[in-house]
């Protein structure tokens, strides 16, 4: 009977068994969690940066490149120092510092290692190099910092630099990972994706402490990393310098477009700063100081700030005007009747007008082209005809954004008759006596030097134009360049209507508001001034305005300037665009005298410009700005609100 | 030939455990665990051929003298042991360190041979079986004292072997079944229990044939019910005031493996991770990321069984259970077949022994036990287990010849 026993006990022995048999059947192969939970432990994700693609000019002179710096780092537990004194002076910081950041690596781990100092120059590394044998703990890594041999088109450039929580925060797929670092504003952010490159991933192991223990599965998984491709701009890097030599001491743009391909030459926004500071280690201290200075030089001028155009508005209004069929170029209008005040003697007809920047002359075709249509009502008429005159108007890029490839382009305002039923309070309240500022480019008007510098293109290119931009190319010239700077942008201005505003501007610079010294022999220049209003805001001057293109013929380069503060348009922007445009197409400044009148100048706002500071020289954030309820003027009166006010011409 | 499979599996998986890939140690290094797990096998060797070479005799009649000499060397390990991992139960010798209790449990099987082998004993005689309590009770204290909670449990193991020989069955039965309420006491608040001890009790009425409802019979099952119930209010206060904090833990930990993954449930978890990622074929001999980085501790010891499971999956784990269960009910059945009773009883003990460090040694890497620190038999690295484990299975070897010899006869 006993004996019988045996078979329980084997029995529950085998029973045992297949009890544990099955739960590690469970375990092993029908639960998978525990194998991920394996992964997580002991598998890690090591992401391999790649080079971010270089920038080139466009006759491939590099203008931003990679340099290689070392961020050393430390793993506090190998650390031994003998003499702390004298390693805090072999690596240029305090015993104090020293002891914080060691504090903090410690804090963080004594086996893993946590950044000591980051970018070391070259030079740097090359003089610790040596010592770094005799201390135990510390291991540089290799790793790259933008640099700049140019240090020029900083605005548009933009800049490098870690990562921001809310940028990390609203992007799409998750790419970036804190501590990343991302291209911010200008070019770097607009073609982040192309100069990135691809991440490479690599798996490591690593044990309980985290400490690596080589590759996974001897890199089965792991894919390499993509260098990011270079960047080929537009930009003519030897003018832009010129450029940016000319606008010294002084505040404003300067924008340059060759004609024939919408691509940007020349973009400067003065003042600007030397791009370099803003990839060293000292980025935030940099930064906090660009941004404290009045003259604000990280606002990227040609493309965010909106200026009155001024009397460079007239062109629009001349074609316009053709186009609809209320102006004739033989027509000629005198001074009688004009509530807008003007400098020359008068009696002009349309390229004369153009020429000499006549006031009353725009006055009365704006006036004509308002009521050029069925309407008796002038109230009804004025509705129509702005809707007309807008619609036109916009043909040439203006009042909404123009889509160059930058982040952060201002809209600008072309108003719209619903804008002033807004202001008004009420359909049919207003007409044409109260808006009248805007046939001289005053008023609510507002665009950027961007859009002038097209508009100059479009007339240099007599009727069409390609959407601005920068870039010309992914690693060579034409490769890759996106379709919508490509396509053609038709003004709907028959050809013949622009060839008396041509001539007008030609004549403008041999014999007309341009400064004599700036009509330079050879470049055939055309152009227009514009002096916009900004006198009556407490400064001393107007803003200086002109936009032009040259040869008169198959014109190469078309070019807006803005000079905050200099007074006339047809001396200091004037100036400064035959400079441009004359190195641009001669390669060289025969105009030596001009040049040095130029550089010397100095326009900034007045230095007791506190209030300069306080309220933004020229009015910054066009969408949001409501205009007063604007007053009828009276001819020879003096405008009584400030803020919107027209009167102006050369 | 099932020991030597299982020695020589154990000592690469010892190898496998301490393996780590930029020290390409040689798994004859004598430095390193397997190096060591090595030497002790070439020592246990010579054992082996000690004790096939003595008289069978000679286990028989100095069987008391052993048990009264181990019983000498655990008093004298509480005095003058090395203290190790707060157990003060190890003799080192230079870098070799002997625990004295693994050899208790030999010495205290051959006793319980030799008490059983006398002619006339009955277990259940409350005389005979109190006896037997007894010498197995004795090293047990001694051994608690000296902080080895597992091996002291290893001694609940010989019940089996009880059993066998003629211990009622309701004891074995009882034992479990605290065991089961021991768990639910855990499991449960202890009001539900309560109510399930009642509807027990009451369902055994119900379904008592009405002739056996007499008084005493429903006296006995009330008194066994409030039993019940003592006894669960009585786990409550041994776990919370009595257990030390380790041990309490290891038991929340079997019960709810979720709670504090990083401190308590650490162990636990990551034995788990590592079995569990080897899925069925494993990552291959000395390719297991989880034993190899350390995340699974103790792991040439007793979490060995995860190395198993990481590097030779589903397969080789259950090649390595399958193994042990034929090795132990291979025991039982040569047991069975002793022409003595003092081989006979003493066969029953290995198996029980074996059985019982199997099981609660994978039991506690897979979840299904309390962490008990025993080894697993012939795989963890260890001398003193290794020559305890061989000396008690070859000594059943050499008793099993002496039959066979006899048979042949």
């Amino acid at each position: 009977m006993l004996e019988n026993r045996k078979w329980i006990i084997i029995g529950v022995f085998c029973l045992l068994g297949l009890v544990y048999l099955a739960r590690l059947f469970y375990l092993q192969i029908l639960d998978d969690t525990y194998s991920l939970g394996a992964s997580k432990n002991s598998i890690k994700r090591v992401v391999e940066i790649p080079y971010r693609g270089q920038i080139y000019d466009r006759n491939n002179q590099l203008m931003v490149y990679n340099t290689p710096v070392y961020d050393l780092y430390v793993t506090p537990k190998q650390v031994r120092i003998a003499d702390t004194a004298s390693f805090c002076r072999l690596m240029a910081i305090t015993p104090s510092e020293f002891d914080s950041i060691m504090g903090l690596a410690k804090n963080y781990s004594s086996v893993k290692p946590s950044l000591f100092l980051r970018q070391l120059s070259k030079e740097d590394f090359a003089r610790i190099q040596d010592a770094l044998v005799d201390y135990h703990g510390f291991e540089p890594v290799i790793s790259s910092m933008r640099t700049y041999p140019a240090q020029t088109l900083s605005n548009a450039l933009g800049y490098v630099s870690e990562i921001t929580r809310k940028q990390l925060d609203n992007q799409d797929l998750t790419y970036y990972r804190q501590g990343d670092y991302v291209g911010h504003n200008g070019l770097e952010e607009q073609y982040e994706e192309q100069l990135r490159g691809k991440r490479g991933v690599k798996f490591m192991m690593q044990n309980v402490r985290g400490i690596n223990k080589g590759s996974w599965k001897e890199g089965a998984f792991d894919t390499l990393a993509v260098a990011g491709q270079n960047l080929v701009t537009s930009i003519d890097v030897e003018v832009q310098k010129y450029a940016d030599s000319l606008m010294q001491n002084k505040v404003g743009a300067i924008l340059a477009i060759e004609p024939s391909s919408g691509e940007i030459l020349v973009s400067v926004s003065a003042p600007t700063y030397d791009p370099n500071l803003l990839s060293s280690r000292f980025f935030s201290k940099n930064y906090r100081s660009l941004i404290k200075n009045p003259y604000k030089p990280l606002i990227n001028r040609p493309i965010m700030a909106s200026y009155r155009p001024g009397s460079t508005f007239k062109l629009i209004q001349a074609l316009i005007a053709q186009q609809q069929g209320s102006l004739i170029p033989h027509m000629v209008y005198g001074h009688a009747g004009s509530p807008v005040r003007c400098h020359c003697r008068g009696g002009n007809d349309l390229r004369g007008a153009i020429a000499n920047s006549c006031n009353p002359y725009f006055y009365q075709v704006f006036r004509k082209f308002m009521y050029f249509n069925g309407e008796h009502n002038t109230f009804k008429a004025s509705a129509v005809g702005l809707r007309e005159w807008h619609d036109m108007a916009e043909k040439f890029g203006i009042g909404d954004r123009l889509g160059v490839d930058l982040p952060s382009e201002r809209k600008g305002n072309l108003p719209i008759p619903e804008y002033y039923d807004k202001a008004y309070r009420g359909a049919l309240r207003w007409k044409f006596s109260n808006v009248y500022s805007l046939s001289i480019g005053e008023g609510e008007l507002l665009i950027t030097p961007l859009k002038l510098a097209n508009l100059a293109a479009t007339i240099a290119n007599r009727g069409w134009y390609i959407t601005p931009h920068y870039v010309k190319g992914f690693g060579k010239a034409g490769v890759a360049v996106p379709a919508e700077y490509l396509e053609h942008h038709e003004t709907d201005i028959e050809y013949k209507y622009y060839l008396p505003v041509i001539d007008g501007m030609r004549a403008a610079v041999t014999r007309g508001t341009v400064n004599p010294m700036a009509n330079i022999p050879g470049i055939d220049l055309c152009g227009k001034t514009g002096t916009a209003q900004n006198a009556k805001h407490g400064h001393k001057f107007d803003h200086s305005i002109f936009i032009g293109f040259a040869p008169m013929n198959n014109p190469k380069i078309a070019v807006a300037v803005f000079v905050e503060n200099a007074g006339w348009g047809g001396d200091a922007a004037a100036s400064v665009a035959a400079l441009v445009a004359e190195r641009y197409l001669k390669r060289k400044t025969e105009a030596l005298r001009l040049d040095a009148k130029v550089k010397a100048a100095r326009f900034f706002p007045p230095s007791d410009g506190i209030p300069a500071i306080k309220r933004p020289v020229v009015p910054k954030k066009d969408t949001t700005h409501k205009p007063e309820v604007p007053k009828p003027l009276m001819t020879d009166t003096r405008p009584k609100s400030a803020t919107l006010v027209a009167v102006s011409g050369n | 030939m099932l020991y030597f499979s299982c020695v020589s599996l154990g000592w690469l998986n010892v190898y496998a455990a301490v393996y780590s890939p930029e020290e390409q140690t040689s798994l004859f290094d004598m430095s390193t665990n397997s190096g060591k797990q090595l030497m002790w096998i070439g020592t246990t060797a010579i054992l082996i051929i000690c004790i096939l070479v003595i008289n069978h005799t000679f286990f028989d009649t100095f069987a008391f003298v052993f048990y009264g000499f181990m019983i000498l060397v655990l008093i004298l390990v509480l005095f003058a042991g090395t203290n190790i991992n707060g157990s003060r139960s190890w003799f080192k010798f230079g870098a070799v360190s002997i625990q004295p209790a693994e050899f208790a449990k030999v010495a205290t099987a051959l006793a319980l041979a030799k008490y059983l082998d006398v002619p006339g004993i009955n277990l259940t005689k409350r005389k005979d079986l109190l006896y037997i309590v007894g010498i197995i009770v004795l090293p047990c204290i001694l051994i608690l004292a000296s902080n080895e909670t597992g091996s002291t449990l290893v001694f609940a193991s010989f019940v089996i072997m009880l059993y066998r020989e003629g211990l009622p069955g309701w004891i074995p039965a009882a034992g479990i079944a605290a065991a089961g309420l021991f768990i639910l006491a855990l499991l449960f608040p202890k009001l539900y229990i309560f109510l399930g001890i009642v509807a027990l009790m009451l369902l055994i009425v119900l379904l008592m044939p009405r002739y056996n409802r007499s008084i005493p019979n429903l006296l006995a099952l009330g008194v066994l019910g409030i039993g019940m119930m003592v006894y669960v209010t009585g786990v409550d206060f041994f776990v919370n005031n009595v257990l030390q904090k380790h041990q309490r833990n290891r038991i929340k930990v079997l019960v709810d493996p979720t709670i504090d993954p990083l401190g308590v449930g650490w162990n636990v978890t990551q034995a788990k991770i590592a079995i569990g990622s080897g899925r069925l074929q494993g990552k291959g001999f000395l390719e297991g990321t989880q034993t190899k980085f350390d995340f699974v501790p103790e792991q040439s010891t007793d979490f060995i069984f995860c190395t198993i499971g990481e590097e030779h999956g589903f397969i080789g784990s259950m090649v390595v259970v399958v193994l042990f269960i034929a090795l132990i009910s291979r025991i039982v059945i040569l047991a069975e077949k002793q022409r003595t009773k003092f081989a006979r009883v003493y066969g029953y003990c290995v198996a029980g022994i074996i059985f019982f460090h199997v099981m609660v040694n994978i039991g506690m890497t897979i979840g299904l036990m309390p962490v008990i620190g025993i080894p697993l038999p012939f795989f963890s690295y260890g001398g003193s287990s290794l020559w305890s484990f061989s000396i008690l299975l070859f000594i059943f070897l050499k008793l099993d010849s002496r039959r066979t010899a006899l048979t042949r006869r």
